[in-house]
């Protein structure tokens, strides 16, 4: 077996030098009718890596993957064209292999990687501190609203309709057994800017209200001022939670940490991570600074060795389960580091005026595709505002227009129908999220095929 | 210098004797800067193509200040990112034996297979039969992990080890919910990770301790005491974090059945015993797998990870959604639009998307590779080289529990017989200047100066004696009192670093100069 070093020879040394008569002797603990006699039932054996990248590679050409076809799929997840140095650099075995870097000495790459990526976020959602990452957008934005719980001392929460409906999931599936209250709401396919959403989040909010969870640009791709929620929640001491599904809008948009939010979170998989199907992603945290001590996650900060050179360690772990246990703030301890290293890569690459150019021109796509798409007969664009995705109202179920369109090698969008399977009036709905990768040709075959499929 | 008897320097000179280079370098050890440091925020590594010219949509927020973020050409973010990397100590440079962590080789097939297009660049909101492939790997791994562990059902979604452990606790109290019994109280060993008694607060339940008898093994009587209508189940660690097989394993499971409860096995170390034991024999109810351990996908410096759950009949009705199913030929997606008629009792939806598809393929690929008959043999070469470690250094160093037999996958050492004033911490540092990641220090709790070792199966017999050789030496050394164990490391690219000041003045993100003396 090519990953196992110890030969006969050896094992027979090294059971010698233990004292025992086999290698059963060593699994003398476990009672005797829970030991197997041979290798498990149902499996097969080992394999070449040529056998097992021949039968894994049948399972992928299955697969229709989003180079192969024009691809206009958004909802929490993107498209962009990562630099080819992004994965080069973190396939390098000392990132790739490493582990948590609790012994700082040894591990100042990850550490130094982890606390430019903390600037890096802090910068970009506009706040104070970030964290070392989160498992993904939709695990961080529970997460933000148990921190707000903690810091207001108050557990009854009000989500926007235009929470991604994944992340609203999450969210009611640990309220349900945590006994916070969440008020939540499903979205219109009005113009909402802002609309009757917005409307109830202002009136929602009492001295009992912890936080005020809203999507920027939300699910369906609109784009609120989020200021004067801010400044209402603030009045009566609760918090405004922002959550950002997209970061690249943030090129362009002002960021909602400018706008007053307390905490930002979100999933940063468009930078550096790529689609895979869901995950690996990498959950963004970030805060103001008096509130730091109630975050969850790792930290890196920064300090001096013994010769008094700079470097970084995790730091404020007091916060977390290792030390604290059940009065941890959260039980996060693996959080998706490498992930967090491939964003920070990409954006160091980026740079301020890359992702400026970046955001402009993912911006100009969807307005072209928008604007060419919403001349087909019978289609309306929802959105009075958005970033690089928005909403079709199509004359009939998007979900059948899907399929029909994928069935002609176009995956055209997510259908409202399927997010929302109970949404009244939202099976309609068709949200098309359109990125640098999509080229002319892109829009004018989906544009083509929806006519098509239409007639 | 010292020598050793192979002839090599054993002792460093003091740093004060060796010359500070004008960089700050120290050969092929190159000082980096941060990235706010060394770029503007005009240089780029990207060059985007210019944007056709449109009507901005976006609603009046247009950005209307810089973001402050730096940008390098690539071949500087390039060189930025490889001098990093070679601060890092890394399993592809040696032996990385910290205990409960299961650092094992992460083979490159994985890798490349994970970057296979129809498994990377595939979204998970596409048209589900444009993804059969994605649900055919997915199912299948669950089908491995189902027949290694011996359980009827699993939960793949799950983002890392607590994550599953969240997932197994919120399916144990649904199942209670569902029969009108709402229990409050979640028992944890003493010995268990910090996830497990944090995991239990995060869903709502009430934690406590049960004791460890002297044998580092779960107290069965006082288990038994404290069983009762109240307790919704126990969290055990099997084998534990002492590197102990729970040999009561299945007296405990019956017992808190017959007492109405459940029972979470925390699989993080499943490695010892991966296809030689099945948990499914043992009793429990639920349990997480690491995939970042067991089945070797990479632990990147922190994560990913993936923890899917294997479930028992009794909480396989709770499990989340989405999920993927076999009918016929073929694999459908089980998520909120269709669930109703197929899964109407799951607890609901704990992540936005699938789970971790990218570990997924690592973990099917390793999994694939070994085979049965090679996994077996994981379990067992990973447990005859903890045994080795030992029993070639319980002569020189305390083993609380390891006068008692073998142990499984890892060995516990306390610090007993250190000169007065020299700790765990000493020796760790010293390791350093070894060429080895130190082993887990400090935990279990219930060990003084707590050294866990696990070498997983990946290491050869001569790595692992050169290592015993090299902690034979520092065991030596802080018995006798070296002083200059207080300082090490010597070696590494920095110096002890000063936790303390980090904590009690945290400095998180880089701030120009001129913030920075403004805040102080």
């Amino acid at each position: 077996m090519r990953y196992l070093p110890l030969e006969p020879a050896d094992r027979a040394a090294m059971l010698a030098k233990i004292g025992a008569r086999d290698v059963d002797a060593l699994f003398a603990d476990v009672p005797e009718e829970a030991r197997l006699d041979g290798p498990v039932h149902g499996l097969p054996d080992h394999a070449t890596e040529l056998a097992v990248e021949r039968d894994l590679g049948a399972m992928a050409r299955k697969n229709v993957s989003a180079a192969d076809v024009p691809f206009f799929l958004g909802c929490g997840a993107y498209r962009h064209h990562i630099p080819a140095s992004v994965d080069h650099l973190i396939q390098r075995g000392e990132f790739l292999t490493s582990y948590t870097p609790y012994q700082p000495e040894i591990a100042q790459g990850t550490l130094q990687a982890l606390f430019e990526f903390q600037t890096q976020v802090a910068r970009l959602y506009g706040c104070d501190v970030a964290n070392a990452s989160m498992y993904d957008g939709s695990t961080a934005c529970w997460e933000a609203i148990v921190m707000a719980r903690r810091i207001t001392r108050r557990s009854k929460a009000i989500i926007s309709a235009g929470v991604h409906p994944h992340y609203v999931a999450v969210c009611q599936t640990m309220a349900r057994f945590t006994k916070d209250a969440l008020d939540v709401a499903l979205p219109e396919l009005t113009d909402g800017a802002p609309g009757d959403d917005m409307a109830r989040l202002l009136a929602g909010i009492d001295g009992e209200t912890s936080a005020v969870v809203v999507q920027y640009p939300n699910v369906l791709g609109h784009i609120d001022d989020l200021s004067e929620l801010a400044e209402r929640c603030h009045a009566k001491k609760a918090l405004l939670i922002a959550v950002v599904t997209e970061p690249v809008a943030l090129g362009a948009i002002r960021s909602p940490g400018e706008m007053g939010a307390d905490i930002v979170v979100g999933e940063g998989q468009s930078l550096g991570v790529g689609l895979n199907f869901g995950g690996p992603y990498v959950g963004l945290f970030a805060c103001r600074e008096k509130h730091v001590r109630q975050m969850p996650g790792r930290l890196a900060g920064e300090t001096v060795d013994a010769a008094g050179q700079r470097g970084f360690v995790l730091t404020l772990s007091t916060r977390e389960q290792h030390i604290r246990r059940e009065k941890a703030t959260s039980n996060i301890c693996t959080n998706s580091g490498l992930c967090a290293l491939a964003f920070s890569v990409h954006m160091t690459l980026l740079g301020e005026k890359g992702l400026r150019n970046l955001a402009a021109l993912n911006h100009a796509r969807a307005v072209q595709a928008a604007e060419r798409l919403a001349q087909i007969d019978g289609i309306d664009l929802v959105n009075g505002s958005f970033f690089n995705e928005f909403v079709l109202r199509l004359p009939q179920d998007a979900r059948q227009v899907a399929r029909a369109l994928a069935d002609r090698m176009i995956l055209a969008g997510v259908s409202l129908g399927r997010l929302y399977p109970d949404g009244e009036g939202l099976d309609r709905g068709l949200v098309v999220a359109v990125t640098e990768t999509n080229s002319d040709e892109d829009i004018a075959a989906f544009a083509a095929a929806l006519e098509e499929v239409l007639a | 210098m010292n020598m050793n008897s192979e002839g090599r320097p054993t002792r460093p000179e003091p740093a004060d004797a060796v010359a500070e280079s004008w960089t700050g370098n120290k050969a092929l050890m190159l000082e980096e800067a941060l990235i706010f440091e060394i770029g503007t925020t005009a240089s780029t590594g990207v060059d985007v193509e210019t944007p056709p010219a449109v009507r901005s949509r976006l609603g009046g927020l247009d950005r209307n200040r810089e973001i402050g973020l730096a940008g390098l050409s690539e071949p500087q973010a390039v060189r930025h990112y490889t001098r990093l990397s070679r601060q890092n100590y890394a399993i592809d440079l040696g032996l990385f034996p910290l205990g409960s962590c299961t650092m094992k080789h992460n083979p490159r097939l994985n890798e490349k297979v994970a970057r296979m297009p129809g498994f990377a660049d595939i979204h998970p909101l596409q048209p589900v039969d444009t993804v059969g492939g994605a649900f055919e790997l997915i199912h299948t791994l669950g089908e491995w992990l189902c027949k290694l562990t011996g359980m009827p059902a699993v939960a793949m979604s799950p983002k890392a080890g607590a994550h599953g452990e969240l997932c197994g606790v919120l399916a144990i109290r649904s199942a209670l919910e569902a029969r009108g019994d709402a229990r409050e109280v979640i028992l944890v060993p003493e010995s268990a990770h910090g996830t497990n008694p944090a995991t239990a607060a995060f869903a709502g339940y009430k934690v406590e301790d049960i004791p460890a008898t002297p044998e580092g093994r779960v107290d069965l009587a006082a288990l038994e005491a404290r069983l009762g209508p109240d307790v919704a189940g126990v969290m055990i660690t099997n084998p534990n974090t002492c590197g102990l097989f729970e040999p009561d394993m299945k007296r405990i499971s019956d017992a808190v059945h017959a007492a109405g409860g459940l029972v979470y096995c925390d699989g993080a170390n499943f490695n010892a015993i991966v296809g030689r034991v099945r948990p499914g024999d043992l009793g429990i109810d639920a349990m997480h797998i690491n995939l970042h351990k067991t089945f070797s996908t990479p632990h990147g410096g922190g994560g990913p990870g993936s923890g899917p759950v294997v479930f028992s009949e009794a909480l396989a009705p709770f499990a989340p959604l989405p999920f993927v199913e076999k009918q016929g030929d073929h694999y459908i997606l089980i998520e909120e639009e269709t669930a109703e008629d197929h899964h109407a009792s799951s607890f609901g939806r704990m992540v936005a998307f699938h789970g971790q598809m990218g570990m997924f393929t690592r973990a099917l690929a390793y999994m694939m590779s070994h085979g049965a008959d090679g996994l077996k043999q994981v379990a067992e070469d990973a447990v005859l080289n903890a045994n080795y470690i030992l029993r070639s250094l319980d002569d020189v160093l305390e083993a609380p529990f390891g006068k008692g037999g073998p142990c499984m996958h890892e060995a516990l050492f306390s610090d007993k017989g250190f000169a007065e004033g020299f700790t765990t911490l000493d020796l760790a540092k010293a390791l350093i200047d070894e060429g080895y990641h130190p082993m887990t220090m400090y935990f279990p709790l219930v060990v003084h100066g707590a050294m866990l070792i696990e070498p997983t199966e990946t290491e050869s017999k001569e790595t692992l004696d050169q290592f015993i050789g090299a902690l034979r030496s520092i065991v030596a050394r802080a018995k006798a009192g070296d002083p200059s164990m207080h300082q090490a490391p010597f070696h590494a690219p920095r110096r002890r670093l000063d936790e303390t000041a980090a904590a009690r003045k945290p400095v998180l993100v880089w701030k120009e100069p001129e913030q920075a003396e403004a805040a102080e």
